[in-house]
């Protein structure tokens, strides 16, 4: 009998987790939003014409679900099946064939229709979250509480050490001492030797790390040409770093993208329906406008056909400066190190103007360079390095701690001064 | 058997002079001037210390407190596909100069070319570049170039000069005009000129070749048929015999002759066999430097040896040169005989009569087809002297009604100018299209300048068959036009040059793919056209003969008008760093002088260079005697060297000086006077050919004296340790089979109170542990001396690609040049007119238990643990202490804001030259690699491997996560040299091209200075020349060092 009911408790259990692994893969069938957003949002909006049709009410123009599929598949093929609708579309858009989605399956096709559908009901609207700035206030910094504090006893204790000398002195002229005339202490030389060194401590200590800090911008939160934020293309749109910053598994540069990367998407997306974007001072940014002023800056009229040669770069403002003596390879840290953006720039992808994240100083380029661990394993280059291979077999070397940068000449001066 | 390698006369002779500034710990100069007083002895020291000490103070609170300037980002409003910021391009184009052509790579970093790598694709010269080459990328950048066309110097536009030119065409009413070039190598740009030909009937097109090769041409047409030269093959010859041609430096195809010449000069250890060079000539040269034996000859001996060689290989009787030359022509005729159909006799003389007997020798031992190949001829040649003469005379006589002119500069290089530039004067109107205001485009009235080789298209036709194609890897940057495109506009084309070339070869090609395929490699190949090989007609040579029998013997003083490598002749002059780059010979910088040898220094200067006394009064630093050369009146005056290796009645002047001041600020000095003098008007014009020599000088010491700044001296170091003797090594082929482990075991038994060459790492010292652990990669370089010319690309590759700056004249004087490499001429061997000559190119070493690093007082050199030797700039405070325990003595330190770096502008403007000054010109700056960091005042600098190239083939490597292979990595001297001298690698890889020359040469390896326990990372291969006699007797210095050593 305990073992039927051990055995019923376990088969409960089972069923309660293929439950929840089957309701996982119902949220990911549901993911239609991001499938549209990568696929589709491109060319089409659902309520909107672009360089393809509004998607909304997409099911009842195409009855037979089958031939959607192929559609979205393989338009081209599609079209050569001679179906009379699909022509029709093909003429009216002015013969831009649409691209080939042959990686979409069925499901996700209907995911993205489900999403089309739900988007196409609902009026846009934008909800602001008040989460974030309920969060805020706890942060409140405790120093000055601490430095009152500080006064308050140290003034205590300056009272209680004049108390002590009073009283000292009654005592001594009761006992009938002769007692040299106080001095006051704004006169006494061991309180101004005290005061001084104190003195000399804190504002040597001020000097010397304003002087470290001269050139150093951490912080640094310039006003750009565009109000442009990471938030809502690499946060809330999930775009990768590396559409825009095509440089940065390639060489030096991440690369700042120029204004025809811009408009790949922005001749679609002319404006902005997200959330309501606030800046860290309050004020409250029109996301349409910034993509008109973007419009300028390309030479683009909406409704027209754009000519990218009337294009004119963006004037942004450099915010990460490295000195000149110093290089730096993108490539190095991301293709081959496989450091995350954020290790250096910070949560790029919550931002809504860039701010320098760190310090971006030596000693902070050192640390990681002495923390951070090779892909010693992984890249076939290391393998040049046999006595660490060997040492990291036998045990000299401890496996789990790795091979660090520093190991393989990280620290060394020529390796970023050259 | 060792030799005594002697840099100077004061070094062999080791006088007073000598051993003072060996024993000088600073030997350099300060900038600050000389007031001849000490520091503290100079008024009120004390105020001038504050007011210094004040102004410092100020200017770091100043500079340190501004605010931080808001930098811009600026991308791209429409990147190019295939353009990456940051990251270069390699785009394949020639480099075209007066003929000359050289396949190369153009290396272009965010759109502006920096660098000039060879192109390893070509079958000439395979990857090789020459010094010119290299230096010629800042040429593009260079501030003189002329930036719009002008008439009478105002600046006009394109469509306003052509409608000028047009009308100018139209009244011409039937005179013809003369499309003026020198030797044009592209085979569309000869079609463009038949054009406008065709459309101008009664026109011509004459070539004209500053320095000529007419000789050769028509000895060419008289012995074979054919008015052009044939290729050499100095690769497949036993036995290269060369009378005056230059053919390492200067000679017709230097860079292409050097990689073959070095093929048969490397040595296979296990099978030692080389090639062997004898050398005739007047004046020292680069090639005969080189040679394994040379004979000093009057240059008007020249018909009569080669007349002398061809009976003494016939067997006939040697007569009418003297006993001592008698001897050297038939142990060369026995020779040559000995490998017949293996051996190259080559002149650079340009008359036709020596080139015929060449001819008829090079026919007498069975060259032709072997060593010499008559299937592809070159094109880089034509011009003829005689036709150029004609055109002088037409002009003169009114006969010609337009004058075109296309990089000819006959104002300058023709030997009586004054004629041409009347004859000029009576044109109806004359264009320049040269892209510089040159002497000739000065005195035209309308001038189009081209552009510059690396923005135009175009093609060299180099040898029949052989195309190289030129790509623009840079927008124009001034309103400049290719003279093709101005040729084609005047003959009412319909299309443009780069249409018209493109058609031209999709022509050739065959497809547009070809054509594209062609152009990204830069080089196509036609289907060879096997040409049998010319018959000789033998009836010249008597011809020839007879002429030279009735040539006369000249007693006096005779000149010889030579090119230097860097220069040519006056290429090189308005480029900075041609000009201070040391002559690989005379070691001088940014001048030309007279060149005499040491027994005509007796003679004229009453310098007796054995006389203690006398060599110091005369050696480097003093300024030197300025003599007045006279020829049929035309008189020059020159500053005289004492050049070992000159014959003692001939003296020497280099090409190329004395140009007018329009041509930049490297032509001239600080007073606006030219550098130099012309030389050209010493030229001869005899039998319808140039001759580069003249007799009857008459020389005289005016009693003046003049600077000339070289640098020979500059680096000598002596310690008890580490002896000077030492730092070459050198012998025989006979030597070598003889005893070849000769040099090993002179290491061996310096090595050997250390147990040994084995243990000598660890035992040589206290500190084992200073010899680290090289986990991953220990990089390494090899020079192979036998390999080596000492032709400097590789100093300008250095220039180029590390941010080298030019110091000017002055600042070379006072041994403040700042050449990471340089090249060390040594002599060795008794005779002191006629030394051997070994070159070492000498860059840091960077010594595993390097001197330097352990006296820096703030680390700021110190050691990787890849091997290198690293120098921090911004950690330098310029103690430099690190250069004075430099054993090889090759860092250097920025006396000056040379390279503009200051955050101060202009404030070097009273302390240095104008060049200089003109170096930091925004335009002059685009050339700047912006890899390396532009060195500050105060900080030593030296060669860091190309640290930039090693990290980024580290980095191309880890992307493709494969080991790093040879492949990835070529320093900038590796890439640069001819003759593949230099071999650089990862040394702890068991494959690498490093790794397999150490191992294979275990014979001829050597350290420089190695018993000094500095564990060099660049290793040499010693010297080995290929002389008869067993070595040269000791010499008599040598003895005199082992004596003072004793």
């Amino acid at each position: 009998m305990a073992f039927l009911k051990r055995f019923s408790k376990s088969l409960f259990l089972s069923l309660v987790l293929l439950f929840s692994v089957a309701t996982t893969f119902e949220v990911v069938a549901q993911d239609g939003k991001a499938l549209f957003s990568q696929n589709c949002a491109s060319c089409h909006a659902v309520n909107k014409k672009l360089t393809g049709p509004a998607l909304a009410g997409v099911e009842d123009r195409w009855p037979d679900k089958t031939k959607l599929h192929a559609w979205i598949k393989n338009s081209a093929a599609f079209l050569k099946t001679g179906d009379a609708y699909a022509n029709n579309l093909y003429n009216e858009y002015n013969k831009v064939a649409m691209n080939l989605f042959p990686q979409l399956t069925d499901k996700e096709i209907d995911a993205i229709i489900g999403y089309v559908n739900t988007a196409a009901k609902e009026p846009t609207t934008t909800k602001p979250s008040d989460g974030d700035t309920a969060a805020k206030g706890e942060d409140a910094d405790n120093s000055l509480l601490f430095g009152i504090l500080t006064l308050v006893l140290a003034v205590i204790a300056l009272v209680l050490l004049q108390v002590n000398s009073n009283l000292k002195k009654l005592a001594d002229q009761k006992e009938g001492f002769k007692t040299p005339e106080p001095v006051a202490f704004w006169k006494n030389k061991s309180y101004i030797a005290m005061v001084v060194v104190i003195l000399f401590l804190v504002g040597g200590y001020y000097t010397t790390k304003g002087a470290i800090g001269l050139g150093r911008s951490k912080d640094y939160q310039p006003v750009q040409p565009i109000y442009y934020s990471h938030k809502v293309h690499a946060g809330v749109n999930q775009i990768n770093c590396q559409y825009c910053h095509i440089g940065v598994y390639q060489g030096k540069q991440a690369t700042i993208p120029s204004v025809n990367v811009c408009m790949n998407c922005h001749l679609a997306i002319n404006e902005y329906k997200g959330e309501k974007i606030v800046t860290e001072e309050g004020v409250e940014i029109n996301g349409t406008a910034q993509i008109k002023e973007l419009y300028k800056y390309a030479g683009y009229e909406e409704g027209k056909p754009w000519d990218a040669s009337k294009a004119k770069p963006i004037q942004w403002v450099r915010i990460h400066n490295l000195p000149d003596h110093v290089y730096f390879n993108h490539a190095q840290h991301v293709k081959v190190g496989q450091v995350a953006c954020q290790t250096c720039h910070g949560e790029i992808q919550k931002m809504g103007e860039v701010k320098q994240f760190a310090d971006l100083s030596m000693g902070w380029c050192i640390n990681c360079h002495r923390e951070t661990k090779v892909q010693f394993k992984d890249n076939g280059f290391y393998s040049i390095y046999e006595k660490y291979h060997a040492d990291l077999k036998n045990g000299k070397l401890d496996s789990t701690k790795g091979v660090t940068v520093e190991m393989i000449g990280g620290t060394e001066c020529q390796k970023c001064h050259y | 058997m060792r030799k005594q390698h002697w840099q100077s006369f004061g070094e062999l002779n080791n006088t007073d002079a000598f051993k003072q500034s060996v024993d000088n710990e600073f030997k350099e100069e300060l900038i600050v001037e000389d007031d001849n007083k000490g520091f503290l002895e100079t008024k009120a020291p004390r105020r001038d210390f504050l007011k210094y000490l004040g102004f410092s103070t100020a200017a770091a609170a100043v500079a340190a407190s501004c605010e931080m300037p808001v930098k811009k980002a600026i991308p791209f409003a429409n990147k190019p596909e295939d353009v990456v910021p940051g990251i270069s391009k390699y785009y394949a184009t020639t480099y075209v100069q007066d003929g000359d052509a050289v396949s190369i790579l153009a290396k272009v970093r965010d759109g502006r070319p920096i660098k000039i790598e060879g192109n390893d694709l070509s079958p000439l010269t395979a990857g090789g570049t020459s010094a010119r080459v290299q230096a010629s990328v800042l040429d593009l950048y260079d501030t003189a170039r002329l930036r719009f066309p002008s008439i009478d110097k105002n600046e006009v536009t394109f469509e306003k000069i052509d409608k000028a030119i047009a009308q100018e065409i139209a009244n011409l009413g039937g005179a013809p005009i003369v499309i003026l070039t020198n030797t044009i190598v592209s085979a569309s740009t000869k079609e463009v000129i038949t054009q406008f030909l065709a459309k101008n009937l009664g026109s011509k097109h004459v070539t004209y070749d500053a320095v000529s090769y007419s000789g050769l041409l028509l000895a060419n047409e008289a012995s074979y048929g054919k008015k052009s030269i044939p290729s050499y093959r100095f690769d497949k010859a036993k036995v290269i015999v060369s009378f005056s041609a230059d053919f390492l430096g200067t000679w017709l195809s230097p860079v292409e002759f050097s990689k073959q010449y070095a093929l048969g000069k490397k040595i296979d250890e296990k099978k030692p066999e080389m090639s062997k060079h004898i050398h005739f000539e007047s004046v020292a040269s680069l090639t005969g430097s080189n040679a394994d034996e040379r004979f000093l000859h009057r240059p008007s001996e020249t018909p009569f040896l080669v007349l002398s060689l061809l009976n003494a290989i016939n067997g006939q009787p040697v007569v009418g040169i003297d006993d001592k030359l008698k001897k050297s022509i038939e142990a060369t005729a026995k020779e040559l005989v000995e490998h017949k159909g293996e051996s190259l006799v080559v002149a650079g003389s340009n008359d036709l009569h020596v080139q015929v007997i060449v001819n008829a020798i090079n026919e007498a031992l069975q060259s032709n087809g072997k060593t010499i190949d008559w299937s592809s001829t070159f094109n880089i040649k034509q011009g003829i002297d005689a036709e150029f003469a004609t055109l002088v005379a037409d002009l003169n006589d009114g006969k010609v009604g337009g004058l075109f002119i296309y990089g000819a500069n006959p104002a300058y290089t023709w030997y009586d100018s004054k004629k041409f530039v009347d004859g000029l004067k009576k044109v109806k109107f004359a264009v320049s299209f040269n892209p510089k205001a040159d002497e000739t485009t000065l005195l035209c009235k309308y001038n189009i300048p081209d552009h510059h080789y690396l923005e135009s298209w175009g093609d060299a036709e180099i040898k029949t068959g052989f195309y190289s194609f030129l790509q623009p890897t840079i927008y124009p940057l001034f309103k400049t036009r290719q003279w093709q495109d101005s040729l084609l506009k005047w003959s009412s084309s319909s299309i443009d040059y780069l249409a018209f070339f493109k058609q031209y070869f999709i022509g050739k090609t065959g497809s547009e793919t070809a054509f594209d395929k062609a152009l990204q490699i830069g080089i196509y190949q036609a289907a060879s056209t096997l040409a049998s090989a010319p018959v000789f007609i033998l009836a010249t040579v008597s011809t020839a003969s007879s002429a030279i029998g009735g040539y006369k013997k000249v007693t006096g003083t005779e000149i010889f008008l030579y090119q230097k490598v860097a220069i040519g002749a006056g290429e090189g002059t308005s480029n900075p760093w041609l000009q201070e780059m040391p002559d690989p010979i005379t070691k001088a910088t940014w001048d030309n002088y007279l060149v005499v040898s040491p027994t005509m220094a007796k003679s004229l200067l009453n310098i007796d260079l054995t006389n203690n006394g006398q060599a110091d009064a005369y050696e480097v630093k003093p300024p030197k005697h300025v003599v007045e050369i006279k020829i049929n009146g035309v008189s020059v005056k020159l500053p005289t060297l004492i050049i070992p290796g000159v014959h003692p009645n001939t003296v020497g002047i280099a090409l190329g000086y004395g140009r007018i001041k329009s041509l930049g600020k490297a032509v001239v000095n600080d007073n606006g006077e030219p550098n130099g003098a012309n030389a050209f008007v010493f030229a001869s014009y005899k039998n319808k050919t140039l001759h580069l020599c003249n007799e009857a000088v008459t020389l005289a010491d005016t009693g003046t004296k003049y600077e000339v700044a070289l640098t020979q001296t500059h680096n000598i170091y002596n310690t008890n340790q580490g002896n000077r003797t030492e730092i070459m090594k050198e012998l025989t082929l006979a030597e070598y089979i003889k005893a070849p482990k000769e040099i090993l075991e002179e290491r061996e038994a310096e090595a050997k109170p250390y147990g040994g060459l084995s243990k000598f790492k660890e035992q040589g010292t206290i500190y084992p542990s200073a010899i680290n652990e090289r986990p991953g990669v220990k990089w390494g370089l090899s020079v192979d001396l036998n390999s080596c010319t000492g032709c400097g690309a590789c100093v300008i590759a250095c220039n180029a690609e590390n941010n080298v700056s030019v110091v000017g004249k002055p600042e070379v004087l006072r041994g403040h040049e700042m050449h990471w490499m340089r090249i060390d001429r040594y002599y060795s061997g008794n005779d002191l007119d006629n030394p051997k000559v070994v070159f070492q190119p000498l860059m840091c070493q960077h010594c595993d238990n390097a001197p330097c690093e352990n006296v820096c007082p703030v680390a700021a050199t110190n050691h990787s643990s890849e091997g290198l030797n690293q120098m921090t700039y911004n950690r330098c405070i310029g103690t430099r202490y690190c250069a004075n325990n430099c054993p090889y003595k090759v860092r250097r330190f920025n006396w000056a804001d040379y390279s503009g770096s200051d955050s101060f502008p202009n404030n070097q403007k009273e302390v240095l030259n104008d060049v200089v000054l003109n170096m930091n010109d925004d335009l002059t700056r685009m050339v700047l690699n912006p890899d390396v960091t532009v060195r500050a005042r105060g900080v030593i600098e030296k060669c860091s491997f190309c640290v930039q190239r090693l990290q980024a083939a580290k980095l191309t490597a880890k992307k493709e996560s494969r080991p790093l292979v040879d492949a990835d990595i070529k320093v900038a001297c590796q890439q640069s040299c001819p003759t593949n001298a230099i071999v650089f690698g990862n040394a702890n890889d068991k494959h690498s091209a490093i790794t397999i020359n150490r191992v294979e040469n275990p014979n001829r390896i050597f350290y420089s200075l190695e018993q000094l326990h500095v564990l060099p990372s660049v290793s040499y291969l010693a010297k080995v020349r290929n002389v008869a006699e067993e070595g040269e007797a000791v010499h008599g210095a040598e003895s005199k060092h082992e004596h003072k050593e004793g």
